[in-house]
């Protein structure tokens, strides 16, 4: 599903130094690799790479077989739009949407009906366990619950990608791992392929495989 | 608290440099508009001050009569009493200068009586002129100020005019005490009678008592040897009365500077509303570092007092250079006419500016009131979780909305207080805080009736309307105020631009009219005149017209009579009464609706009008409109007039062309039989297209102040939309992960934006027709006692709100850029 080769990365393109160079990475549909490495060694660089978000100095990007490296930032948005999910360490749940609407904005993205939005919606917030509050605003809910509304939101456009960027980061212990676990399990059902990036040793457990990012490239974690 | 104060509140400001342009910008200008209409009117009012002083002199008390004047032997009798020590008679003439536009004030006096009342008038001859020369016919004295004005000096020639004749003066000195505002001329007085035609009149006599003698005490007695229409007044009475003409102007004027200052102060709330919103986790990190409410409440007033000082000191500096400029385009009266033949100077008053800066710090500290008290009522605990948004208030305030309509709708039913319509500004006032307080609740219900739609931004435009309508309802209200303020006067300019144009059809129904000159000045048309102009070829008719000014008492200012042909319904605007009448034992007159309100006289009352130094009864058969004369007017029948005054002059002549006949050939003819350079002969259009010309350089500065309003509340929707974009840089971020294009995100801004504005306008334009509703029917009619038709300019309207809402999209996409321009990726991982 993802491919990646020779991925290099430098913040300053006259600096001596790659942040990151030489990544390479596979990643298979209902697969879910966990990304860990030292602070400042690139990880969310490195989802932001893939998702169009920040330029790379060279290597090759491939989604569902397609190019993506070199494409502008407007065909990236569209991208994105279609193939890419996203869940963040801060939620980013709209204030002004309800939980049903959050779900469904990125089918409003899409153009999809509203009567199959709103059903898509609804199905994704009973699969995190929230239908029995789609109606409600996000003030009402508590940061575990607000991260489910983004899983759902992440995966109701059924895309390719998802990725997670420090999703339990803001989430107690107990919450975390039922979040996650909820995460790696839709992303699986759902058939996309899944790159989480995280700090915490329990959390990369729970994914597929484990791969430590440093200056030199993805290497398995032993 | 000084440190805190400066490095946590008032080093914000520096930190959104744009907002706090805007607001200075806001602020300076309300200031400078208010503060340079006050310096201007001030030195004007000054200046004519000064005139009246010097014309004055040393006199205790002035006898003043109509501008025909009233028989000389009035001098000789007031002369004679005891109580009077010093008589000095003046004969007064705005007299026509041939060949010019303007005219010159010219003061016929008695040089032997000048240095015992009016010593600064004495004519000073120029060098090589004969002591004596003040007394010789043929000879003037100008003032500086009208020698500069006219560019000539002693020995030149200065052509005035009387009636259709043009004589030549010698101008053979100064009048050095004149001082350099006041241009004038001096001459003798009986030459002054003689060449004006005025032979036996006088238009003034100025007295100086005998010591010991009360003011008061010989005004009673010396009054019993008044002719009617005389008056017997103090000086500074008949200052007070002119001064009173321009007021309601002024006071207008004042107004709009105030609601353009008002406009300011809501551009501060608007911007401070939303940094407050921004910096709430600032502030709850602060509260729960130990800062109390009333510090935090004390830190964003000390914010609004600081941009209000720096607004206020601008606007000072700005309102001085303003005051500069009009004095340069527009003279001293701001185009109105009300201080002609003044050169008023400008000066520096350091108390109206130290007043108007802190209008500014007022504007400014009100403006952050309601923000700094939110900010206040904050908790922290909750303002410091990271997911925890701004919810800016906007209850629907229906009740107070109501009520301070209802408080409009009684105020504007109050007289005037002192001839000012203070009860109608209150009311305006009152209409705007109603349309600000109404816009939460009017922008809930249009949330809910409004299509959710298909397309996305609209839907998420339409999902922040329904659930986050403060950040709509703030930036509306910056709108609300200015676009109220410029329907309501494109309203009423409206209303009275096509009243006027109505009325000058009504008034003046000839084909051509002949002028030998301004009603107040020294030109006339004698009956040979009119018989000549009757006589030329292609004439049908003539119809003179005769305005005099008299005075019917000596509490108000004088009145004119108007004489002209009143036989049929339409010969007058009327909008009460009738032009054929019932006979009555007593002759009919029409007055204007400035008379019901000052004189308080109605339809069916009795009218004792002075003419030929006897008072004639005439009968009020109804009320016209008059839009040429604030201080009241009486129309009578000219044959009427010439039977029972015995006077024949005409001012104007209505002339009615045969069928056929050419205007252009008739006109070129009168002007070939009467003088090129004595009389002005115009077609109706042409007088209509220069009156209407004059009305709308009269309301430049209206307009002027209008479009500053409007610039303000654009500014605070492109304030606002800065804010609030900054705000939401997060929301940016993550909409630009799930694959909105830069494009969408700019485009959702600009609909937000034209959604604000939209709802502004649309409570600014009902405010606007509220606010237009009282100015016409209340404030225009107290201030000026005249009525008008409402007539609203909906296309005008139409047009202005729709390009107001594309602007107020463009600033708010505009607004947005900068926030966008920080990275996606950045922007959702921003922990604030």
């Amino acid at each position: 599903m993802l491919e990646i080769r020779r991925l290099a990365k430098r913040f300053d393109p006259a600096a001596p130094a790659a942040l990151f160079e030489g990544v390479d990475l596979d990643v298979a549909a209902g697969e879910c690799v966990a990304i860990v490495g030292e602070s400042g060694v690139g990880k969310s660089t490195l989802l932001n790479c893939l998702a169009g978000l920040e330029s790379v100095d060279s290597g090759s990007i491939r989604l569902e077989g397609r190019e993506l490296a070199g494409l502008d930032d407007d065909a990236f948005a569209r991208l994105r739009r279609s193939r890419y999910g996203f869940v963040f360490q801060a939620f980013h749940i709209l204030p002004h949407l309800t939980l049903a609407q959050n779900v469904a904005l990125p089918l409003w993205l899409l153009d999809v009906a509203e009567g199959e939005a709103r059903e898509r919606a609804g199905a994704m917030l009973a699969r995190v366990d929230l239908a029995a509050r789609a109606d409600d605003w996000p003030r009402h809910l508590s940061g575990g619950e607000l991260q489910r509304v983004a899983i759902a939101r992440a995966l109701v456009h059924r895309p390719a990608l998802v990725l997670a960027d420090e999703p339990t980061g803001n989430l107690d212990p107990g919450r975390a791992a039922a979040v996650l676990e909820l995460l790696l399990e839709a992303v699986r059902e759902a058939g996309a392929a899944g790159v989480l990036v995280t700090h915490s040793a329990a959390a990369a457990a729970r994914a597929d495989r484990v791969l430590r990012l440093t200056a030199g490239g993805l290497a398995p974690e032993p | 608290m000084s440190a805190a104060l400066r490095r946590l509140f008032l080093a914000s400001l520096r930190r959104r440099p744009l907002a706090t342009a805007l607001s200075l910008a806001a602020i300076a200008l309300g200031v400078a508009l208010g503060l340079a209409v006050q310096l201007i009117h001030d030195a004007a009012l000054d200046e004519f001050g000064r005139g009246l002083r010097l014309l004055a002199g040393e006199s205790d008390l002035q006898v003043l009569g109509p501008r025909g004047g009233f028989d000389d032997a009035l001098y000789l009798a007031l002369a004679a009493r005891p109580e009077v020590a010093e008589a000095s008679p003046l004969l007064e003439v705005q007299a026509r200068l041939p060949g010019r536009d303007g005219s010159l004030r010219i003061l016929g006096a008695d040089i032997f009586r000048l240095p015992g009342v009016q010593p600064a008038l004495l004519p000073v001859p120029a060098e090589g002129v004969g002591q004596f020369a003040a007394l010789e016919a043929g000879r003037i004295f100008l003032s500086a100020a009208a020698s500069a004005e006219l560019g000539l000096a002693p020995g030149n020639v200065l052509a005035v005019q009387s009636g259709v004749v043009e004589h030549a003066l010698t101008v053979s000195g100064g009048v050095p005490g004149a001082g350099a505002g006041q241009a004038l001329g001096v001459m003798d007085i009986a030459a002054a009678q003689q060449l004006f035609d005025r032979p036996g009149l006088l238009t003034r006599i100025d007295l100086r008592l005998a010591p010991g003698v009360a003011r008061e005490e010989a005004r009673r007695s010396l009054a019993a040897l008044l002719p009617p229409g005389v008056e017997l007044l103090a000086p500074e009475a008949a200052a007070a009365q002119v001064a009173g003409l321009s007021r309601a102007y002024r006071v207008n004027l004042g107004m709009l500077a105030a609601i353009a200052l008002l406009t300011g102060a809501f551009l501060v709330f608007s911007t401070q509303m939303l940094a407050v919103a921004r910096r709430r986790q600032e502030f709850a990190f602060l509260r729960a570092l130990g800062l109390e409410r009333s510090g935090l409440k004390r830190g964003l007033l000390a914010e609004g007092a600081a941009l209000g000082l720096l607004g206020g000191l601008g606007g000072v500096a700005l309102g001085h250079g303003l005051a500069a400029l009009a004095f340069r385009l527009v003279g001293g009266d701001l185009g109105a006419g009300f201080f002609e033949g003044l050169r008023p100077a400008l000066r520096f008053e350091p108390l109206p500016a130290l007043a108007y800066a802190a209008l500014g710090v007022a504007a400014g500290v009100a403006g952050s009131w309601v923000p700094a008290r939110d900010a206040a009522a904050l908790v922290p605990a909750r303002a410091l979780r990271a997911a925890d948004e701004a919810g800016l208030d906007a209850r629907p305030r229906w009740v107070a909305a109501f009520s301070c309509a209802l408080a409009a709708a009684v105020l504007s039913r109050l007289p005037a207080l002192g001839g000012v319509p203070v009860a109608g500004y209150a009311a305006v006032a009152c209409i705007l805080a109603a349309a600000v307080l109404a816009l939460p609740g009017v922008t809930a219900a249009v949330a809910r009736v409004l299509a959710r739609g298909r397309a996305v931004l609209w839907r998420l435009a339409h999902a922040r309307l329904a659930a986050a309508p403060g950040q709509t309802v703030v930036a509306g209200a910056a709108v609300v105020a200015s676009v109220a303020l410029a329907a309501a006067m494109a309203i009423m300019v409206n209303s009275f631009r096509l009243s006027l144009d109505d009325w000058l059809a009504r008034m003046l129904p000839a084909d051509l009219y002949l002028q030998a000159s301004s009603s107040a000045a020294s030109g006339y048309l004698d009956e040979d005149t009119v018989a000549a102009v009757a006589a030329l070829p292609g004439v049908a008719a003539v119809e003179p017209i005769r305005f005099e000014q008299i005075r019917l008492d000596g509490q108000r200012a004088p009145v004119t009579l108007l004489a002209r042909t009143i036989r049929a319904e339409g010969d007058l605007p009327l909008v009460e009464g009738h032009i054929a009448v019932p006979p009555d034992d007593l002759p009919q007159a029409w007055i204007s609706e400035a008379m019901v309100d000052l004189f308080g006289l109605a339809t069916g009352d009795e009218l004792a009008v002075p003419m030929a130094g006897r008072l004639q009864r005439f009968r009020v058969a109804g009320v016209w409109r008059d839009y040429a004369r604030q201080h009241g007017a009486v129309a009578v029948d000219l044959a009427v007039y010439q039977a029972l005054g015995g006077d024949h002059r005409a001012n104007d002549l209505a002339i009615r062309l045969r069928p056929g006949a050419d205007p252009a050939a008739v006109a070129q003819a009168a002007v070939a039989a009467l003088g090129e350079r004595t009389v002005r002969v115009a077609t109706t259009g042409e007088v209509r297209a220069r009156s209407l010309e004059i009305f709308d350089r009269s309301f430049l500065v209206t307009y002027l102040m209008e479009a500053a309003a409007v610039l303000i509340g654009l500014a605070g929707i492109a304030t606002s939309f800065a804010a609030l974009a900054t705000a939401r840089r997060r929301e940016f971020g993550m909409l630009r992960h799930l694959g909105f294009t830069r494009g969408e995100i700019g485009r959702l801004l600009a609909l937000e934006g034209a959604l604000a504005a939209a709802l502004g306008v649309a409570v600014g334009l009902a405010a606007g027709a509220a606010v237009a509703w009282v100015l016409v029917e209340v404030v225009n009619r107290q201030s000026f006692h005249w009525s008008m038709d409402m007539s609203v300019p909906a296309g005008g309207l139409a047009l202005f709100a729709a390009v107001l809402v594309a602007l107020a999209a463009l600033a708010a996409r505009l607004a947005g850029a900068h926030a966008m321009r920080r990275p996606a990726v950045l922007a959702v991982r921003e922990d604030w």
